[in-house]
């Protein structure tokens, strides 16, 4: 277990770069674009004589009610999600870049001898690989993000307090352990989500000879076309869409947090703001656990993995 | 005294040629083993096969255990050190010795450190700010703190400066050694590693040509420098091999008799250099 917790921290100093000041410098970059955003917004309404956007201050004067409480909190935690929203992208392209060097970058640096001069199983090594990509990135991008979007809040009442409106009292509707609970409970999906990409990206990592980006990219885009190729002169053999839906994109794209949402997951953002964060609800995101093509596509990123832990013990740096 | 590594029909195929030719042979402990060879002689893959890193044909026992299956039992016991620029650029002296210490459990912390204080490295910098003499102090801080039963050296000094060539095999010497571990080392830099010896192994086409402790060496091989007079009558005992200097030959001879060759003219022990191009001669052609 040490030596897993080593191992595990040893990937962390590694790709401090993109696992920990990736997520804090987007969501530093999220916070200086609001705030030049709303400082624009100041000066181009001072220069205007443009007052409207506060004329209605009395609005908050009174005490809401149950349904303009719970409109106010939607709003607030729609803030706070939004920054989580803009650094899981930049989480997406992290993992899928660290996977696709993790078993690649030592062969070629040669480091690899070094490693292997050490005791540790090709296991380990392969287990602590998929958990600093899969738990401990997201983990860190769930903090930066959530600190982003508290500073978000903040901001938003501090330049209200500037217009004499007091809006500190709304913070208490928000739901900020309701959202840090979403995200942070969301990792476990991720990280089974993720597991055909990850053992993809890793197989091709520890396979390659050579431009392991290139193999994971094109083989599987060469295989669809073959594919097509054949349904298109031939007898059907198997579906284009199932390929492309179900094979490729998997493979490739389940690193990104969020892909599992269909378009099903979408049809109650319109129906009122009682249920427009629904799909972020832990309950309903992990429904996406019922489906069979779930569970297949774990087994199969999974078994990716087995190959890749023998490929592993016996690549060597030529 | 035990069997560090026994070797019984060693094979291995590469796609366009055979780095290991059924070869045999036996290392035992406390010894410092050099295993000599042109480029592409199976020195690398003999290493690799040790070290579990390679797959191969036959039978290999090293410390016991098969390094095939057990490897990573066997390198709680083997430490190696392949070439000097194979630590991981990124890593800061800091994190490596932590890190090490803490995943080794034969490795003596503070031994390390004092290892790392004769030496200018600062616990912050990164290997890629190290010249390539501080990367091998670096990784011998490492590998002298653990307390292993094999070392292997594959061409550890290649690139160094003379200084921290020295330095390195007094290190080895000094603090490192003693009669329960071994060493195995390729080089090609000979001279260097000749004194410190106390086997030497050729190979030369997969197979080991010369196995033999040095004094064994010295025993056997004898160089003789004849006058052109009686040059003929050196040559008719079937030397290894022939050499002019100054107007004069030098013969090397195998296992010829000492006193027929003392009255031929002056004899000495060969470097283990000559001795090395005397038996692959012919190896590039």
């Amino acid at each position: 277990m040490k030596t897993f917790y080593w191992l595990v921290k040893r990937e962390f100093w590694e790709h401090r770069g993109g696992f920990l000041w990736a997520p804090v410098v987007i969501g530093g970059i999220f916070l200086l674009l609001n705030l030049m955003g709303v400082v624009a917004g100041e000066v181009f309404g001072a220069q205007h004589g443009i007052h409207s956007m506060f004329d209605n201050t009395h609005m908050l004067d009174h005490p809401l009610s149950a349904d303009e409480a719970a409109k106010a909190g939607m709003l607030m935690d729609v803030v706070m999600y939004s920054s989580s929203f803009i650094i899981s992208i930049v989480l997406g392209f992290v993992v899928f870049f660290y996977f696709l060097g993790a078993l690649y970058d030592d062969r070629r640096d040669r480091s690899l001898l070094f490693w292997k001069s050490l005791p540790l199983s090709d296991f380990a090594t392969v287990l602590s690989k998929v958990v600093a990509g899969t738990v401990l990135a997201p983990l860190i991008a769930v903090v930066c993000g959530v600190i982003t979007g508290i500073a978000m809040l903040l901001l938003y009442v501090i330049v209200l307090s500037f217009h004499g409106i007091g809006a500190w009292h709304l913070l208490v509707y928000a739901h900020p352990f309701r959202v840090i609970a979403n995200l942070a409970g969301i990792i476990p999906l991720y990280a089974l989500w993720a597991l055909p990409s990850t053992g993809w990206l890793l197989l091709c990592s520890a396979w390659a000879r050579s431009k392991p980006f290139l193999w994971a990219a094109i083989l599987p885009v060469a295989v669809g076309i073959m594919l097509g190729w054949f349904n298109l002169i031939g007898p059907h053999v198997v579906g284009n869409g199932w390929y492309w839906g179900d094979v490729c994109n998997r493979i490739l794209l389940s690193v990104f947090p969020g892909s599992w949402l269909g378009i099903g997951s979408y049809q109650y953002i319109g129906s009122g703001h009682a249920h427009a964060l629904d799909a972020l609800n832990l309950g309903s995101a992990y429904g996406v656990m019922g489906t069979p093509d779930f569970w297949i596509g774990a087994l199969a990123g999974i078994a990716l993995l087995a190959g890749v832990i023998w490929l592993r013990r016996w690549r060597d740096d030529s | 005294m035990s069997t560090v590594i026994t070797a019984n029909g060693l094979s291995k195929r590469y796609k366009t040629s055979l780095a290991l030719d059924n070869t045999s042979f036996r290392i035992e402990s406390g010894r410092i083993v050099g295993l000599i060879g042109p480029n592409g002689a199976g020195k690398t893959t003999a290493l690799k096969a040790i070290l579990g890193l390679t797959d191969f044909q036959g039978e290999l026992n090293v410390l016991g255990l098969d390094p095939r299956k057990q490897r990573g039992k066997l390198m709680e016991q083997v430490c190696f050190i392949a070439d000097v620029a194979v630590l991981p650029r990124w890593i800061r002296v800091r994190e490596a010795v932590d890190f090490v210490a803490n995943i080794h459990p034969r490795l003596d912390r503070a031994k390390c450190e004092a290892f790392l204080a004769r030496t200018r490295l600062q616990p912050n910098q990164r290997v890629r700010q190290m010249s390539k003499g501080m990367i091998v102090q670096l990784h011998l801080a490492l590998v002298m703190a653990i307390d292993a039963r094999l070392l292997v050296l594959d061409e550890p000094t290649l690139g160094l400066d003379i200084l921290y060539r020295k330095q390195f095999y007094q290190s080895l010497l000094e603090d490192y050694f003693d009669e329960d571990k071994t060493i195995i080392v390729t080089t090609h830099q000979v001279e260097e590693v000749e004194h410190i010896l106390t086997d030497l192994m050729f190979i030369r086409d997969g197979r080991i040509v010369l196995d033999a402790d040095m004094d064994a060496v010295g025993e056997r091989f004898i160089e003789v420098m004849v006058g052109a007079d009686r040059a003929a009558s050196a040559r008719a005992l079937k030397p290894l091999d022939e050499r002019q200097v100054f107007g004069k030959s030098i013969f090397l001879f195998d296992g010829a008799d000492r006193a027929t060759l003392e009255a031929l003219g002056e004899i000495r022990r060969p470097s283990v250099s000559d001795l090395f191009v005397a038996t692959m001669k012919g190896t590039y052609a």
